[in-house]
């Protein structure tokens, strides 16, 4: 099974996002998708950096992909989603308003935000050049199981949300603008202050969500520790990890490690734990539970 | 402007099109759509013998099949589309690419709008499915300002129906898992966000706790009403800040922006509230209904004709008055 680094969800800054593409070259994974998917007025601050960070991963033999916005409403980013296609990388579809810019019979990938839920929409977006498929996280692996098998009849390949704080929410409102008391235009930058989002509690001090401007996080980070036999019996293809701000290297390795069959499903939870800041709380409930955020060893 | 009334029940329906509702929306009673509620929604017989009573009418009926169908199971939601277009629906509300293009080819002459479910937010997506998929009226998410709606009218064909009163989603349509994440039950799967199922109420020393999933976010001192606690309006911490971080619990009532509604070329005002009861459904499309007839015949609209109908107290214009932009 391959390993996708998805997009940097958060706002981290210029050198420190550059830094992360830098050690990214050197971890053992296949592919990585690279640009901004939640916020339009993040993107000014590194897009000159993303040239060199794609060439980077490429001379280091991994695969790239550059991400759409995941939510599309204003003019500035209709122009950015149609400069995207234009720059002759594939695209990341995780707004349906790329594929309105993309030509026809380009190939292109579906991100998770997305709502590929069943196989007549995994087959139109076949036919309309998807070549890869990562699936929306709230999809149990009975769902999963049935898209693959669909996906296989159509050259596509399944990628599924591995590791990080789950994508539940997007929304026109900006929660970080909103928490600090500033409208969304005027929003000096809050989420900047926050490199894995802000952590939300419930009113009994549960750990519940995690605010990312205009995105709503899961608390616990998903992981896929103890499917990974599930998933490869499935013929999953890829499995996609989410940046964090701290021991994403070591998470990149573990990952690979057991994959490789290097080390157990409880060393690889060990790992993750150990690479994590204190207190992560993790979850794979989507897959297998009742809900997503139970874990299947709590 | 046409009004577009919602019917969780026959009755429902039967008082929306007596109180003058142009079309009404409706579902069937299963997962395929996205009000999937115990003790509402259609069965067959239901289905058909409404279609004709509105007909007889004068009114249109359009079904929401407009959850995403289980992988595995589409046979339950063609089945849906099939059905409506036999027993004589004006239209389908579909918001599944899949379903969207299977509609298409199968019943080219069954007229498709785009659900809210889908989150079409700007022209060129709104494009790409009139384009793709014959779509003929989307309903816009509400997270778009009427200036940005008018902006969208001017570079589209295909119709645009948008929320004026009723239930308000703060996050993109479609788009959602926080329901299933802290229950298992999803919009987009189930058809149902925040389920009753998964509700508890705790009362402990003078205050009284309401929970969703076993996370308490309301709380109100004991014999003091308490909201529904649906996810995004609940009160969280972060940082230093408690409150509702999302949205305050409140409902929408864009009544006030008919007329500029109208200016930025909308061609049909939705109400929200499949779930509510006959009386309701009948009183808020009496009201919109005189309203936008005086609109029509450019007599000035009856003011706030809505106010002691909404949800709770507090009601907002949302997104169409951008004060949060």
């Amino acid at each position: 099974m391959e390993l996708t680094v998805g997009p940097i969800q958060y706002f981290w800054s210029e050198d420190n996002w550059a830094d992360f593409y830098t050690r990214l070259a050197d971890s053992p994974v296949d592919r990585v998708v690279v640009g901004e998917l939640v916020c339009s007025k993040r993107l000014p601050f590194f897009q000159h950096r993303i040239p060199e960070a794609l060439a980077a991963l490429q001379a280091a033999g991994k695969q790239v992909a550059v991400t759409s916005l995941a939510l599309v409403t204003l003019k500035r980013e209709r122009k950015q989603t149609a400069e995207l296609a234009e720059m002759g990388m594939e695209v990341e579809v995780n707004d349906l308003t790329a594929l309105a810019y993309l030509p026809q019979g380009a190939a292109f990938s579906v991100g998770p935000l997305v709502n590929v839920y069943s196989a007549g929409t995994l087959e139109w977006l076949a036919r309309r050049g998807a070549t890869r498929i990562s699936l929306p996280p709230e999809l149990p692996i009975a769902s999963v199981q049935a898209l693959v098998r669909a996906a296989r009849d159509n050259g596509v390949m399944i990628e599924v949300w591995g590791h990080g704080r789950l994508p539940l929410a997007i929304s026109g409102r900006c929660y970080h603008a909103r928490m600090h008391g500033r409208p969304k235009d005027n929003c000096l930058f809050a989420c900047e202050d926050d490199p894995d989002g802000a952590d939300v509690r419930t009113l009994d001090d549960t750990p519940f969500l995690a605010i990312n401007g205009v995105q709503t996080l899961s608390d616990t980070h998903a992981c896929a520790a103890y499917q990974l036999d599930l998933l490869q019996e499935a013929g999953v293809g890829a499995l996609r990890l989410s940046p964090q701000s701290q021991g994403f290297d070591e998470v990149c390795a573990a990952y690979r490690g057991a994959l490789d069959g290097a080390i157990t499903d409880t060393a690889l939870e060990a790992r993750l734990r150990a690479a994590s800041p204190a207190g992560t709380r993790l979850s794979d409930g989507f897959l297998t539970g009742e809900t997503g955020v139970a874990w299947s060893r709590g | 402007m046409e009004i577009v009334c919602p019917a969780g029940t026959p009755a429902a329906l039967r008082a929306a099109v007596k109180a003058g509702a142009h079309t009404v929306y409706c579902g069937f009673a299963d997962e395929t759509n996205a009000r999937n509620f115990p003790g509402l929604n259609f069965d067959r017989d239901e289905m058909e013998e409404s279609i004709a009573l509105a007909h007889d009418y004068g009114a249109k009926v359009l079904i929401a099949i407009n959850t995403y169908p289980r992988a595995g199971a589409e046979g339950i939601w063609h089945q849906a589309i099939a059905d409506a277009e036999r027993f004589g629906a004006d239209a389908v509300i579909l918001a599944d690419i899949g379903l969207l293009d299977h509609a298409a080819r199968h019943h080219p002459g069954l007229r498709r709008h785009l659900s809210v479910q889908a989150a079409a937010a700007n022209a060129d997506a709104i494009n790409f499915y009139g384009r793709e998929f014959g779509v003929k009226r989307v309903v816009l998410p509400r997270v778009l300002s009427v200036p940005e709606i008018a902006a969208i009218n001017a570079e589209t064909e295909v119709e645009t129906e948008v929320f004026v009163f009723g239930g308000l989603c703060v996050m993109a349509e479609g788009r959602c898992s926080l329901s299933s994440y802290a229950t298992g039950k999803s919009p987009n799967m189930n058809g149902v966000c925040s389920p009753a199922s998964h509700v508890a109420y705790h009362e402990t020393a003078g205050r009284l706790d309401a929970q969703l999933g076993g996370y308490t976010i309301h709380r109100v001192g004991a014999g003091e009403p308490a909201p529904y606690p649906t996810l995004c309006k609940g009160c969280f911490s972060a940082g230093d800040k408690t409150g509702h971080l999302f949205e305050d619990p409140v409902s929408l009532n864009a009544e006030a922006l008919m007329p500029a509604l109208q200016k930025a070329g909308v061609t049909a005002l939705k109400i929200e509230g499949r779930q509510r009861s006959a009386s309701y459904v009948s009183q808020v499309v009496r009201n919109f209904r005189m309203a936008v007839d005086a609109l029509d015949q450019g007599r000035p609209m009856p003011e706030g004709m809505l106010a002691r109908l909404s949800e709770g107290q507090a009601m907002t214009a949302g997104a169409y008055k951008k004060t949060w932009r």
